[in-house]
């Protein structure tokens, strides 16, 4: 299967290698197809199994899956609206929290940043990426979400409990919970994105604006923040995917209640947390089909949202008097 | 009125650029403060029966995670074993021999693969090893972890292949190399840092990984050293089980494993970073 499907876009190189080449170049060659073309093959068979595997699900609920809200194994019936909300919305909420922190500190390192905080400030925005998602949910179980109960939620509720975003009581897990936990995940994800896209700009950008007179913040927004704003967009987004699709931590603090409620403060669900915690539980094929089906609408959106970011985060980093450090 | 224009001027500027700083110092504040707090509280629960005991049952003091730390080696040797040289092959093929579409797409394809969520390659190895194989396994376990590693080492080793000055390339060429033999003993070498670099960090990436191990490894109280009949143990796991578990004794080993694991990972980044700048 491997063969086929790396050789075909190769044959005319073959054929035309055969004519001329070594053999041990030609030999190379394919085994080097072979491996760069599994990461197509990878690609487009995980799509493939995913839409295999949910068939059953497919042909029993139709669109009707997208909409539905109930998830009962009892009745059979299942709906993937709450995963859906919860997954968005979570998000959303992370993205709202994470992205002035991590665009205001890109702008730092890039712009501000002495020469001698630069590297090492950078290496730790880095390294911190790479902290496990299972150790941000044991620190959120045992610290955030007692911080999210009280105070958090309690004043919340008392000052802006007029909205129904902050009605009920305060439990700590919850959607809150999951969103403020994913805002301190992609944090690092964003700013270091975005800091390359800063340093992409070219420092003739810079120049002609302060030379102008503007201020350094004026030269910030006007001459480096428009320069490589699809590259701020991308990162953006690149760390929404990042949050759509996070499994570990998010499953440890949002309280698996399958639900959609309007209150921030209330228990709910995502896809991946729902896959997480049912997926050993799933006793009839049905039910296993109903959780594939809910993966390939989560692997769709990040997908999408993944393809759009580094279509955008190209742009930039292809432009062509962009300077890389 | 210029005066005043010059003074707001000057004003949002001051107030901006501030604003800025305070994000950097909050950002990097907020994770410090996680990361040392996790150092802080894990290091306490540090014993040497953690390292050299099975876990005891649940609710039982003692005990340690002896088998999880073998496993999750086990696990993450057999993905690297697997993940590091097909990725290391797919960097070369864009690198070296793809022409500038096929290279583009499969870069493109790269790219968005590491987004795909962990949880999904998990649930994909499952259908795939999982229930043609009958159990869950190390085997399955590395394969997931493979298919995660993939695209990071395809990636990074196609930037350090290129970081290799075409000279070098050209002067094999006129020797009358071989291409295959220009790669493997002149390209490869010269890159060997940075592919080193990227393959240390893939495998920090892997052994922090728990969503694609639920459903492969699933999680073992045993010693195990099987690789393809029995469920293995992993520290990832380790800590998701006993930090959402009701025993306070499980939430400290919950915690140590955590130190262990974020030590790991820190200094397989420091190293790799150490490594990328020595000049030389």
């Amino acid at each position: 299967m491997q063969a086929t499907a790396s050789e075909s876009p190769q044959t005319p190189g073959i054929v035309r290698l055969l004519r001329r080449a070594r053999p041990g170049d030609v030999l190379f060659r394919v085994v080097v197809a072979i491996f760069g073309a599994s990461v197509l093959v990878l690609a487009a068979l995980m799509l493939w199994q995913l839409g295999f595997e949910s068939r059953d699900s497919i042909s029993a609920f139709g669109w009707g899956f997208l909409t539905g809200t109930k998830w009962d194994p009892v009745s059979r019936t299942f709906g993937a609206a709450p995963a859906i909300y919860g997954t968005l919305v979570s998000s959303i909420i992370a993205v709202v929290l994470a992205v002035p922190v991590s665009l205001g500190a890109a702008i730092y390192l890039s712009e501000m940043a002495p020469p001698w905080l630069r590297h090492p400030a950078s290496f730790l925005v880095e390294s911190l990426a790479a902290i496990p998602s299972v150790v941000f949910g044991l620190w959120g179980i045992y610290v955030l979400v007692p911080w999210i109960r009280s105070p958090v939620e309690r004043v919340l509720g008392d000052r802006l409990g007029f909205l129904p975003l902050f009605t009920g009581p305060p439990f700590g897990v919850g959607m809150l919970a999951a969103g403020v936990i994913l805002a301190i995940m992609i944090l690092p994800i964003i700013t270091a994105i975005a800091r390359d896209s800063l340093l992409a700009v070219p420092s003739s950008q810079r120049e002609a604006m302060l030379a102008l007179g503007a201020t350094k913040w004026e030269m910030i927004s006007r001459a480096v923040l428009q320069y490589c704003r699809s590259g701020l967009v991308g990162a953006v987004l690149l760390g929404l995917g990042r949050a759509l699709g996070e499994t570990m931590a998010v499953t440890m603090v949002i309280g698996k209640t399958y639900d959609i409620n309007t209150s921030l403060f209330a228990p709910a669900s995502t896809a991946a947390s729902q896959i997480a915690s049912e997926f050993s539980e799933a006793s009839f094929s049905l039910y296993t089909s109903a959780l594939m089906e809910l993966a390939l609408i989560l692997l769709g959106i990040t997908l999408l949202v993944n393809v759009v970011a580094r279509l955008l985060v190209w742009r930039i980093a292809r432009s062509p008097e962009a300077i890389r450090e | 009125m210029s005066a005043i224009t010059h003074a707001r001027r000057k004003w949002t500027n001051t107030v901006m650029l501030g604003l800025c700083t305070a994000a950097a110092f909050a950002a990097i504040g907020v994770l410090a403060l996680i990361l040392g707090y996790v150092l802080f509280n894990g290091i306490s629960y540090i014993n040497f029966d953690f390292f050299t005991q099975l876990p005891r049952p649940a609710g039982e003091s003692g005990g340690g995670v002896s088998n999880a730390i073998v496993g999750s080696l086990l696990t993450v040797g057999i993905a690297a074993a697997m993940g590091i040289p097909l990725g290391i092959g797919a960097g070369v093929f864009v690198a070296e021999m793809a022409g500038p579409r096929l290279g583009a797409v499969i870069r493109f394809t790269a790219d968005v693969l590491t987004g795909v969520p962990s949880i999904v390659v998990g649930i994909v190895v499952y259908s795939w090893v999982v229930l043609r194989m009958g159990h869950f396994s190390a085997l399955a376990a590395g394969i997931a972890l493979a298919i995660i590693m993939l695209p990071i080492m395809a990636r990074s080793s196609e930037e350090m292949l290129k970081l290799v000055p075409q000279s070098q390339r050209e002067a094999a060429l006129a020797l009358g190399v071989t291409r295959w033999r220009t790669i493997l003993s002149i390209v490869i070498p010269a890159a060997r840092r940075g592919l080193i670099t990227g393959g240390l960090l893939a495998v920090a990436r892997a052994a922090g990984e728990t969503a694609p191990l639920l459903f492969t490894a699933l999680g073992n109280q045993f010693w195990s050293l099987s690789i393809a009949g029995k469920p293995i143990d992993a520290l990832p796991l380790r800590i998701y089980q006993y930090g959402t578990g009701p025993y306070n004794q499980q939430h400290q080993q919950a915690w140590a494993a955590a130190f262990v694991l974020v030590t790991v990972v820190f200094c397989i980044s420091l190293v790799s970073r150490l490594l990328l700048s020595r000049k030389g």
